[in-house]
């Protein structure tokens, strides 16, 4: 699998992108969950928003690196058998996906940053706080986190449940595209594949 | 004559000085100097048993009204801000504002309000009031010192007060368990009043 994206198929770097963020975010969001209810004796009490945290300021360099490459290498074009509607719905929440996951990563940080001390990534380096002290800041950004990470998680089920729907329902390409698999029969609008 | 006039002079200049002597009685009401920070809510608990945490609710207001012939009748009211609530850490306060600890957002004000005073030295005394936290109204009685009294360089009068008190989290329904040591906390408030 060549690592650019062509006119129908992803390649490698993209896949991996994809699921690699995937896996993050819901990894992300099931730790911030539980972590927020711990016992203060409880030995994860620290540890997990560490690693919450830690990994939330990698994710944000995975997104840019992510968001570069879509633009180096834009992805495929829409199935031909995909609705007018469905593309456009499809497109709408990519963006919003996008989106999301900035306003949950930036509120992130903002809330741990809001006295002015920096988030150390697993112990290795910090990045500082960008606001310095800001007092109520680490509520407005809990308040924002908190909705912004609910949405993104609702709108990923929607998108993993619409990928599920081309797959099941329509029997048509676009999971298996993106696991990397080869197309289930050929597809006629793509002169060179068929053959 | 002359004599007469002077006398006057001198007795009217006497009533002058009696009554700034009286104007300047400590007796009155007091508004705690909120504008200029000469006040402080500062709260004070352990952690693990191994080191104090010091914290403070920066926006709280109060008055106490002062009756120096019957010290006994004096009476102080004061309300805090929960939300408030700077312990130097933005996540451990996010946190006291939440509903393992203070519940801001259900409980956004603590309240004192003095029911009786017993004098217990020259410039000491026991206020006892009905304390309200975390919606729960209990009887507490702070120990409070008179720090001084008088007037002030600018034209005012002024008295400050600090007094303290230890609860018990539990007694106000905050449950959040953090450990054996920590199950009590340290109220400490220092303020100045500016006489109305």
């Amino acid at each position: 699998m060549p690592i650019r994206n062509d006119r129908t198929r992803y390649g490698w770097l993209s896949i991996g992108l994809h699921w690699l963020v995937a896996a993050t975010v819901i990894g992300l969001f099931a730790l911030g969950l539980w972590m927020v209810d711990l016992g203060y004796y409880d030995p994860w009490y620290r540890t997990g928003p560490d690693i919450h945290r830690s990994i939330g300021i990698l994710l944000f360099a995975v997104m840019l690196v992510r968001l570069l490459w879509r633009w180096l290498s834009p992805p495929p074009a829409s199935l031909p058998t995909h609705q007018r509607w469905e593309t456009l719905l499809a497109h709408l929440a990519h963006w919003a996906l996008y989106l999301l996951l900035f306003v949950a990563m930036v509120s992130g940080y903002l809330i741990s940053s809001a006295d002015g001390s920096s988030v150390s990534v697993f112990g290795g380096f910090s990045v500082p706080s960008l606001t310095g002290h800001q007092s109520g800041l680490e509520d407005i950004a809990g308040d924002i986190h908190e909705v912004a990470v609910w949405s993104l998680i609702v709108l990923a089920g929607l998108h993993a449940l619409a990928a599920l729907k081309h797959h099941f329902l329509d029997r048509d390409d676009t999971l298996r595209r993106m696991l990397g698999l080869s197309p289930r029969h050929p597809t006629p609008s793509s002169p060179g594949e068929s053959q | 004559m002359m004599v007469s006039l002077m006398k006057k002079a001198g007795l009217a200049t006497a009533a002058l000085m009696l009554s700034t002597l009286a104007f300047a009685e400590p007796g009155g009401t007091y508004q705690f100097d909120k504008k200029d920070a000469h006040q402080f809510v500062m709260f004070k608990i352990s952690h693990l048993g191994y080191s104090w945490l010091y914290g403070r609710f920066n926006d709280f207001n109060g008055t106490f009204t002062v009756d120096a012939d019957n010290p006994e009748k004096s009476s102080v009211q004061a309300t805090i801000q929960t939300a408030s609530v700077d312990s130097n850490h933005a996540e451990r306060d996010k946190h006291l504002r939440g509903d393992d600890f203070l519940d801001v957002d259900k409980y956004p004000t603590a309240t004192f309000q003095s029911t009786s005073i017993e004098k217990t030295g020259d410039k000491t005394a026991k206020i006892t009031g009905d304390f309200t936290l975390h919606g729960v109204t209990k009887p507490v009685t702070l120990d409070a010192k008179l720090i001084g009294y008088g007037d002030d360089p600018w034209g005012g009068y002024r008295m400050g007060l600090e007094a303290s008190t230890t609860l018990k989290l539990a007694d106000f329904g905050i449950t959040k368990n953090l450990g054996p040591a920590s199950e009590t906390v340290e109220i400490i408030i220092s303020v100045e009043g500016i006489k109305k």
